[in-house]
């Protein structure tokens, strides 16, 4: 039998992109559409007091909505709109600040306009001005800590966690870090950083035989069905979602496109013709989210031989001024915590506060690079401390098969230590040399910084069991097979694996299987297309669909009818408690070790980046043409994370909303990028595979910091490290 | 006010009337409707809206169409040509498709249109030159996908296959 799993198979997608002819939300025809635009808040913190209309302006041309224009409530049924909220994990942010309601950060919506052109719609805005009441706004941790201004409850505490292992309470901790020969300690910072897809935010809305139809650039369709279900107040067959091609979402199009499309089914409901709404760049980065700003106070207690004796780690995070999705964030980061390194007693506190920043969210890696940068850095001093080298250090300490981690999860399967250990001191060479002069004449210093680290795949303890996920294959009568799953294709290749998964399984060439396009009418809820999961759960799902279509068709039944929808079924001997989490935090793990070189120069502070070599241990590369691009795009994001990417916060608005100052790695930025794919297969996931997507960014931003203290003799425990701070350390 | 402007887009002849301020990327995309142009950031820095004008990439948010008339613009519709019927992939299209150079697609038909002006001009060299310099040539379009690598390797590849020169 054929097997399509592990070949790099093109991508299905591949020629219609290279084209010009896929076509993404703004490409469609949409006859009639209008479009619409939003009237935002312009400070931090304070009222809504109302929207005054310039009278100079014709209103009658465009549409102009607030809060109060609809009836809240009733639902659909009672002829008014269920609830004024994107609803997510909890319902605290509005779809709209009604007049009179709290405004909680500078991008807030107000009003929403639409005209038939988009010109008219802009001029509109520029004539619609929001009054507004000041109040003073929280724009720092510290100052959220302190709670003077309280934004949420008496702490402004969204959501804390803590973790035990090896000690019943402080007291015990306290002993077991007193007890060690010594101690690393610091406190890292990692700064907010944007998704930057490079095709914005992007939705569509209208009206199609009494039924919502929403159509956009998404990673969740039922996250945004969810959502307008509650703010329709509407039973689920009176509202579809329907992905369209989406140019990238790294997380930045998970939980915020419910907002875009409410603010679409608003406006195609005030102004009865379908809506579309497409973010210019620098809407979207002002209002949209990012990777959460984190300060993580990390301590290591060393015995005389090095090993690591205890460990204790606080993490604080800025979730901005809504819930969204930052317990969960908050929840991985703290899960990451304390590192792929054994250790006994091991204390994590964590919480995540509120500000008046915009709400940050979902970022690839989710917690887990903000945790990942400080104990990363801190092994790394440890090893220096130790008199140890640093790879030699992590592999002595690192965690095997039998260890257990800190929430007490004992592995069983699919650890790749000592092959990623191995890959990468097979690939490092020669450090670089210390001192140098570069092309433009100008002394230069070099280091080499190596980090490892692990990322649980698929959702946290037991979230895989309670979203259930689904997944059918179809038999059509022609020979061919739907596959349906609501998993979309961000640019990550999940229709083509999931085309290689289904074929492999069917006995079939991949040109006979079609993966159908997410619609929420059309194919079951799998589950989000978030945490590493798609390949993992879900072709999991598709892998057992297929064979048991398969198994039907050579038990003599007629393809036509021939349809099984398979739902997730936890592996054995998972075990997780919520309430002192506890357990089997993640189905299985991906190890990865990143080293980097690099030369500073020490006239311009200028950092070059002279080698990057990344192992990563997926389990199974079902493609590994495609594994190896999310490797090395997880890769450039992490690189840029740690030396280019800043968002600038003045007075809670992004001061750099424009590419030309919040920027992002070019070509010419990054060096060739040496990729090692790395299989210790996972007994439940197809055919061995696990999570790839997001571990490539969790790593390399330490690796970078760790060759910059390599190079230049001083520590980096903030990022990202730019020149002006290269010159500060130098003094 | 409205302008009756001349110019060609992938060798057809086209007579647009716009105001001579619309950005050439509108006239592409609304005009025109040829939609593979993106528009990524709208101020010249991602290169998701590159074409050719007279031969040399432009970003085309940047470019006014009054600024075209009479001259030829080339899109990625324009990269691939048609012979018996059958569409025939440019080498970079094709090595971008074989090698992953392609993810989520968006910045691609930018990426497309200047890399194929980088091999057909014949700017990369033979050899270890033609990487370094690939990036150099490409750093006006931003990916942020594939950390560009597959990209390098596609570029590379297909100038090797066309000898670095005509396809």
């Amino acid at each position: 039998m054929s097997t399509f799993v592990g070949q790099g198979v093109p991508r299905v997608d591949g020629v219609a992109k290279v084209t010009g002819a896929a076509r993404y939300l703004d490409d469609l025809d949409l006859p009639g559409a209008w479009h619409g635009v939003t009237v935002r808040s312009t400070i931090a913190h304070g009222t809504f007091d109302g929207l005054d209309l310039d009278p100079g302006f014709d209103w009658s041309r465009v549409t102009v909505v607030t809060a109060d224009r609809f009836t809240w409530g009733p639902g659909r049924a009672g002829g008014g709109l269920g609830s004024n909220h994107v609803a997510l994990i909890e319902d605290d942010q509005p779809a709209l600040v009604p007049p009179g309601g709290t405004i909680r950060h500078v991008a807030e919506p107000l009003a929403l306009i639409a005209a038939p052109t988009r010109a008219l719609a802009l001029a509109a805005r520029a004539a619609a001005r929001p009054r507004q009441t000041a109040r003073p706004p929280v724009l720092t941790i510290d100052d959220a800590l302190r709670a003077e201004v309280k934004l949420r409850g008496d702490d402004n505490v969204f959501k804390s966690f803590l973790i035990r292992k090896g000690h019943a309470d402080d007291d015990e901790l306290d002993v077991a870090m007193a007890s060690a020969a010594r101690i690393v300690e610091g406190t890292y910072e990692t700064g907010a950083q944007e998704q930057m897809y490079i095709e914005p935010q992007a939705m569509a809305a209208w009206l199609e035989a009494g039924v919502v139809k929403v159509v956009g650039s998404m990673q969740c369709p039922y996250y945004v069905h969810k959502a307008m279900k509650a703010l329709l107040g509407c039973a689920g067959d009176d509202v579809v979602i329907a992905q369209t091609v989406t140019g990238g979402g790294f997380g930045g199009k998970e939980e915020y496109p419910s907002m875009l499309a409410a603010h679409c089914v608003l406006l195609t409901r005030a102004a009865g013709v379908p809506i579309k709404m497409i973010y210019d760049r620098a809407e979207d980065i002002a209002a949209t989210t990012k990777r959460h700003p984190a300060r993580v106070h990390h301590r290591l207690g060393l015995r005389a031989d090095g090993s690591i004796a205890a460990i204790d780690v606080e993490v604080i995070m800025d979730g901005g001024a809504y819930l969204t999705l930052s317990p969960v964030v908050l929840s991985r980061g703290v899960l990451h915590a304390a590192g792929p390194y054994r250790c006994d007693v091991v204390r994590i506190r964590g919480r995540v506060v509120a500000t008046n920043h915009p709400p940050h969210g979902a970022f690839r890696g989710f917690g887990a690079p903000q945790t990942t940068f400080a104990y990363e850095r801190q092994i790394d001093k440890a090893a220096r401390l130790s008199g140890a080298d640093p790879w030699t250090y992590r592999d002595r300490h690192a965690l095997r098969l039998g260890d257990t981690t800190a929430t007490g999860q004992r592995l069983e399967s699919s650890v790749g230590t000592d092959e990623v250990v191995q890959a990468i001191r097979a690939a490092a060479g020669d450090p670089p040399e210390r001192l140098g002069v570069n092309a433009h004449g100008a002394p230069v210093r070099r280091g080499r910084g190596l980090a490892f680290y692990f990322h649980g795949a698929g959702f946290t303890g037991s979230g895989e069991q309670r979203l259930a996920g689904r997944a059918s294959v179809a038999a059509r009568a022609d020979g061919r097979f739907d596959v349906l799953a609501s998993s979309t294709d961000i640019g990550q290749g999940a229709t083509t694996i999931f085309t290689q998964i289904a074929a492999t399984a069917l006995g079939v060439p991949v040109d006979r299987v079609r993966v159908a396009d997410p619609s929420t009418d059309e194919v079951p809820d799998s589950g989000p297309t978030v945490a590493s999961r798609t390949c993992m759960v879900v072709g999991g799902l598709v892998e057992r669909a297929a064979r048991r279509v398969r198994e039907r068709l050579a038990a003599g039944e007629d393809p036509a009818g021939v349809v099984e929808t398979v739902q997730y079924e936890p592996p054995p001997g998972i075990q997780w408690d919520d309430a002192t989490y506890t357990g089997s935090a993640y189905p299985c793990y991906g190890w990865a070790g990143c080293l980097v070189d690099v030369e500073v120069d020490l006239d311009t502070r200028e950092v070059t980046l002279l080698r990057c070599v990344h192992a990563v241990d997926v389990g199974k590369a079902i493609n590994p043409v495609i594994v190896t691009g999310q490797i090395e795009g997880g890769t450039v994001q992490a690189l840029g994370w740690a030396l280019l990417e800043h968002i600038v916060y003045k007075d809670g608005r992004v001061a750099n909303a424009n590419m030309t100052n919040c920027i992002v790695p070019t070509f010419a930025d990054v060096p060739e990028l040496e990729t090692i794919i790395v299989e210790c297969p996972y007994p439940y996931g197809p055919s061995g595979a696990k999570g790839v997507g997001e571990i490539p960014m969790d790593g390399p931003a330490a690796a970078v910091a760790n060759a910059l203290e390599d190079a230049l003799g001083v520590p980096f425990d903030r990022i990202p490290v730019l020149p002006e701070d290269i010159s500060r350390a130098l003094g | 006010m409205a302008d009756s402007i001349q110019l060609t887009v992938n060798g057809d002849v086209y007579a647009l009337t716009a105001s001579p301020w619309k950005r050439l990327l509108d006239a592409l995309r609304e005009d025109l409707r040829l939609t593979g142009t993106k528009e990524g950031c709208g101020e010249g820095e991602c290169g998701a809206c590159t074409v050719l004008l007279d031969g040399v990439p432009v970003n085309s948010c940047l470019v006014a169409v009054g600024q075209c008339g009479g001259r030829a613009v080339t899109t990625v519709e324009g990269l691939a040509r048609r012979a018996d019927g059958e569409t025939i992939l440019h080498a970079v299209q094709r090595e971008l498709v074989a090698r992953g150079g392609a993810q989520c697609g968006i910045c691609t038909p930018g990426i497309a249109v200047c890399a194929a002006h980088v091999i057909d001009a014949g700017r990369l060299a033979a050899g270890a030159a033609a990487r370094p310099q690939a990036r150099e040539l490409l750093a006006g379009n931003i990916c942020r996908c594939t950390g560009y690598q597959l990209i390098v390797d596609a570029v590379v590849a297909a100038a090797g296959a066309t000898g670095g020169a005509k396809r």
